[in-house]
């Protein structure tokens, strides 16, 4: 099988025709057919698409001018946009949507040369942090416990996309991070995934959840893997208003940097009460190796950690109330009739979207509304200065962050689902960075004792993706995470 | 349902107005149990209440990032098929919605 | 002149602010690059960004922020540098996105003020609130399908100036005044074209009456009328039913009222209670819209020059009266038109023209100054003709019906019909000499005292030569003939 490789030895591979993209991409869909109906992280798998891709491929590839990522079989978060293929954000009111345009992430992997495998499932509208909430039905963490075969949750938002890496049903994918959704579902696959600084990768055809915190990144087995796709995701893009025009660095380069001297910090406020020892003893073998890599430790304050999930629960669900209001059955997507023109919007939005949707269109709604604004809203986002002013007061002192990625490992899939309040607390470690706008990187750094993967985060400057991908390449090496999971393309079921 | 529960639960007439607001039809039985649910989540995000913030500015989105502006050229339209091809009812080359009275 | 209405209780006052709704002249929407024009097929000025795909992300359009610049300065306002766009969010057939991207709290342009006139030649100075920026609505359409209302998103996404008054206006005339003179400012720039009849500029209007000296009392707003008269018409209805409900012991409830045309009446469209809550909050698709004060600095240096700027200059340099002077600048057009007649001639003489015999021949003929069947060098030409004593006033009368007839320049008129006026002092004392030798009684009469009789002898002289003669000669030699 050709789906154990990274995706920096199958484009060496691919270029020294020990494979073919056409090989490497069958071997793929093989996997898919074997795994997809037990794992879900597929909602749609463009077998044709994918071989067509793969013969073009190959075509350039023979022909010597094949750009980077030719023939590299990736698998695309269902959100972003895909011309002339269905589009979901795993929710029944875009049922039957196909959009006539491609997002320009998917736009810039397609221009490099990437085959697209399928779309993966994920929560719908990227709302949540189990990848429960797809119309779609859930995804399953391809790992397990030990001597348990209990259904344990991916994570979420990107649910399907940590799935399929870590199942080896693609080698890379695409996420989107909100609060959490490319960090946290790769540390409960144990997986490598980078929520890039707000602005470096374009918004345009990817569909919003909280415009002022979406942003796209990679999901990959490896740091460099990771550091690939995003160099061909991240550019300035003059249709989305809050792209960043700045040069797009070589970011493979910065896996071999040195990290003498490199000051890394540790916010103490991470340490909250009821963290697992487990989780604690990784975040100091972390510390560990960074020691050993030369790097200076600092122990630093981001006094407003704790306010992060309540700030960013006024303000997603706020934003979302608004970016949502488009699906209402008129243009495209699922309609259900009414007598009158508002009892269509209500009935097809009521039955088109799910209830954890719901419930935040209800609660951004009554943050926004006349007489709550101020206490809720503005409030928020008063407070969202003050978490970004204390990350760029750590950036002072520090490089880089190191944290715990989740307050634990993948937890059941009947676990946690009766108070939202608790689910929303799986984001509490990766939020704060989403509300600065910061850039992070999750990587596996161990298992526990129930070999469950379990991931640290590193959190850098603005458009310092690079010291990221140094640091995170050094500790890879350090930790040698090379199990895998229970289910993979690799096993049979 | 546990007492606290009940006292963080949001007025129902809230909840009608909220979901009115945001078009979405809720059912009679689903209404107790978003006012329970959204009365949590905002009894739990006031503890931002803690925080004086009388003398901080409101952050919106990207710090210290201006719009950029485009030219005035008409550079896209003209792709009818591609707006309508999607709607789920249409008449000729309109969106069809039922006859809203003015 | 003050507007009062009498009802038992005595007499009220009208308090009137003004919405308008200008459409920006611009070649592409606000935030999309569909074409903003008018009239086309619908559904083909749409992107998938006016139609409201997902994921699909708005951009700015520069020209449209210059425009509400320029209309900015027209307004003699504060033009602010930083300024925000919020979502108003609501759901509505022909509003794709489910919320109009608009300028609540930091509109573009702030506090300004301009200056209406009266018919009675009062000057009265209208506060303005704000100008900002927004999306216009697509349409619907209620009359093609029994059962449907079709959408056309053609206009969806169009940029739009709201520009609002203070409630500053007292009398339905006065808004009349202020409404002509924002199309007249717009015009001017070139930032609307101030028609509205196509919609391109309409007027929300609030409404109270109070009796004098009292607090304002409740408003109620009259949406979208779209001409003039009907605004007028609508404020005197309006507040008539006011008074009426006052008197009646009643109370106003505020809330957004329609104007029947057909039935001269204003009716409820949404109570105070069913009022929308817009939710608005800063857009987070758009960062601040921050214009350099440099560039700012180089709009206005490049400003037009607005109408009661060009009055007072027409004031000055060509010596005509403020009314003459408003007259012309009404319409740029005219303006532009009387200056390339008036530039290096007698201003007046230029302005008597243009506003007596053109205006005559314009109403006459239905036809705007655009299609005026006699140019402006044309007229020029005429006014040279009449300063050089190539002809005089009466006959160039004669050769302005000819050229609006033929088209012909004066001069070949002229020519061709022989009319270059007499100064030989010879041929004109020989028919003074005739004329007076034949009426002897006459000059008889006038040596007695009877004044009024030179006028008879000149217009003797100037009948037996063809009104060709110089009427300053005509008139010298006849007093020297007759005092002898
Ligand atoms: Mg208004
Ligand atoms: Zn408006």
């Amino acid at each position: 099988m050709l789906t154990e490789m990274t995706i920096a030895n199958a484009i060496e591979g691919l270029r020294q025709k020990e494979f073919s993209a056409d090989e490497l991409t069958r071997d793929h869909l093989k996997a898919i057919n074997l795994l997809n109906n037990r794992l879900n992280a597929y909602i749609t798998v463009t077998e044709k698409v994918a071989l067509g891709q793969a013969k073009a491929a190959d075509e350039k590839l023979a022909s010597g001018d094949a750009p980077m990522l030719t023939g590299v079989p990736l698998a695309i978060k269902d959100l972003f946009c895909t011309k002339d293929i269905p589009t979901t954000a795993a929710s029944r009111i875009l049922e039957n949507f196909i959009p006539p345009y491609e997002s320009t992430v998917t736009a810039n992997l397609l221009k490099d040369g990437a085959v697209f495998l399928g779309k993966t499932n994920l929560d719908e509208f990227a709302m949540g942090s189990g990848n429960l909430n797809s119309v779609f039905g859930a995804v399953e963490n391809p790992w397990k416990r030990k001597g348990d075969d209990a259904f344990l949750v991916p994570g979420g938002s990107s649910g399907g996309s940590a799935a399929a890496v870590a199942a080896r049903i693609a080698l890379g994918a695409t996420g989107t991070d909100t609060g959490g959704s490319i960090r946290q579902p790769a540390a409960y696959c144990g997986i490598t995934g980078i929520k890039p600084t707000y602005g470096r990768c374009s918004r345009w055809g990817i569909i919003a959840f909280a415009s002022s915190l979406d942003q796209a990144g990679p999901m990959a087995k490896t740091v460099e893997d990771c550091a690939i796709l995003l160099q061909s995701m991240a550019g300035f893009d003059p249709k989305d208003s809050t792209s960043v025009d700045r040069e797009v660095p070589e970011y493979r380069a910065a896996c071999n940097r040195s990290l003498k001297g490199l000051r890394v910090g540790i916010p103490k406020e991470y340490c909250a009460s009821g963290m697992s020892s487990e989780i604690e003893a990784i975040w100091q073998q972390g510390i560990d190796w960074l020691k050993e890599a030369g790097c200076e430790i600092v122990d630093i304050s981001l006094p407003h950690t704790k306010y992060g999930l309540a700030t960013y629960y006024i303000i997603a669900p706020a934003e979302a109330s608004s970016n949502l209001a488009r699906y209402d059955g008129v243009r495209y997507g699922h309609r259900v009739s009414g007598n009158s023109l508002d009892e269509l919007y209500a009935n097809t939005r009521g039955e088109g979207f799910g209830v954890e949707v719901k419930r935040r269109i209800l609660m951004g709604t009554y943050v926004l509304s006349s007489g709550y604004y101020d206490a809720y809203y503005l409030r928020a986002q008063k407070v969202r200065k003050l978490i970004y002013q204390d990350f760029m007061n750590a950036y002072e002192k520090v490089d880089v962050l190191l944290t715990p990625t989740a307050p634990s490992a993948a937890f059941a899939k009947d676990e946690h689902q009766d108070d939202p309040v608790q689910m929303y607390l799986n984001d509490i470690f990766t939020v704060p960075a989403s509300m600065a706008g910061v850039p992070g990187l999750a990587l596996p750094a161990g298992l526990n004792k129930q070999g469950l993967p379990l991931g640290l985060q590193l959190l850098g400057r603005p458009f310092d993706e690079e010291t990221l991908i140094a640091v995170g390449s050094a500790m890879e090496k350090a930790a040698n995470f090379t199990y895998k999971p229970a289910i993979h393309s690799g096993v049979s079921l | 349902m546990t007492d606290k529960q009940k006292d963080d639960a949001l007025d129902i007439k809230i909840v009608q107005r909220v979901a009115k607001l945001s078009a979405l039809a809720v059912k009679e039985n689903e209404l107790a149990i978003y006012a329970q649910d959204l009365g949590g989540i905002i009894h739990w995000v006031e503890q931002l209440n803690e925080l004086d913030v009388s003398t901080v500015e409101p952050m919106v989105g990207a710090e210290n990032a201006k719009l950029r502006m485009r030219e005035d050229k008409v550079t896209d339209g003209n792709c009818r098929e591609a707006v309508l091809s999607n709607a789920p009812e249409r008449i000729a080359d309109f969106y069809a919605v039922p006859k809203v009275v003015e | 002149m003050n507007y009062v209405i009498v009802g038992s209780t005595g007499s009220w006052e009208v308090v009137i602010g003004l919405e308008v709704h200008a459409q920006v002249i611009s070649k592409a929407k606000l935030f999309s690059g569909a074409s903003a024009h008018f009239g086309s097929e619908p559904n083909t000025q749409v992107s998938l960004v006016d139609a409201a795909f997902p994921g699909m992300l708005p951009v700015i359009n520069r020209e449209c922020v210059d425009q509400a610049i320029r209309t900015g300065f027209g307004l003699n306002a504060q033009i602010n540098l930083v300024s925000r766009f919020d979502r108003k969010n609501y759901f509505y057939a022909d509003l794709p996105q489910g919320y109009q991207i608009s300028q609540f709290t930091h509109p573009i342009v702030g506090k300004g003020e301009i200056e209406i006139e009266l018919d009675d030649g009062t000057v009265k100075k209208i506060g303005i609130t704000r100008l900002h920026l927004e999306q216009d609505a697509g349409k619907s359409i209620h009359d093609l399908a029994p059962k449907e209302t079709c959408i056309d998103l053609n206009r969806s996404g169009v940029a739009l100036m709201e520009i609002v008054s203070e409630p500053d206006m007292r009398s339905p005339e006065e808004a009349g005044a202020y409404l002509r003179k924002i199309r007249a400012i717009v015009r001017y720039l070139g930032t609307c074209d101030g028609n509205m009849e196509e919609g391109s500029m309409r007027a929300d209007v609030n409404v109270s009456v109070r009796k004098p000296g009292e607090k304002y009392r409740t408003r109620c707003e009259l949406k979208n009328i779209n001409s003039i008269r009907y605004v007028m018409q609508a404020i005197e209805i309006e507040a008539k039913r006011h008074v009426e409900i006052y008197e009646n012991g009643g109370e106003i409830d505020q809330e957004t009222r329609l104007f029947d045309v057909v039935k001269g009446e204003t009716r409820t469209m949404r109570s105070k209670e069913d009022a929308h809550d817009y939710r608005y909050f800063p857009d987070p698709d758009l960062l601040p819209l921050i214009v350099e004060q440099s560039h700012v600095d180089h709009l206005n240096a490049t400003l037009i020059e607005l109408p009661d700027a060009k009055r007072n200059r027409f004031q000055n340099e060509y010596g005509l009266s403020r009314y003459d002077a408003n007259v012309l600048v009404a319409e740029k057009d005219i303006a532009d038109f009387f200056e390339n007649v008036a530039k290096g001639r007698d201003g007046r003489l230029a302005s008597n023209w243009v506003t007596g015999e053109l205006f005559a021949v314009l109403n006459k003929k239905g036809l705007s100054i655009h299609d005026s069947p006699v140019k402006a060098e044309a007229i020029g030409a005429l006014l040279d003709l009449i300063g050089d004593k190539t002809i005089n006033g009466k006959i160039a009368k004669e050769v302005f019906e000819d050229m609006v007839e033929t088209g012909d320049m004066p001069a070949d008129i002229v020519k061709r019909k022989g009319l270059r006026q007499v100064t030989d002092t010879g041929v004109i004392d020989k028919v003074i000499v005739d004329i007076l030798f034949a009426n002897a009684d006459k000059v008889e009469q006038y040596k007695s005292g009877k004044d009024k009789l030179f006028g008879f002898f000149i217009g003797q002289v100037m009948k037996e030569m063809k009104g060709k003669a110089n009427p300053v000669i005509v008139n010298e030699l006849l007093k020297k003939h007759l005092s002898v």
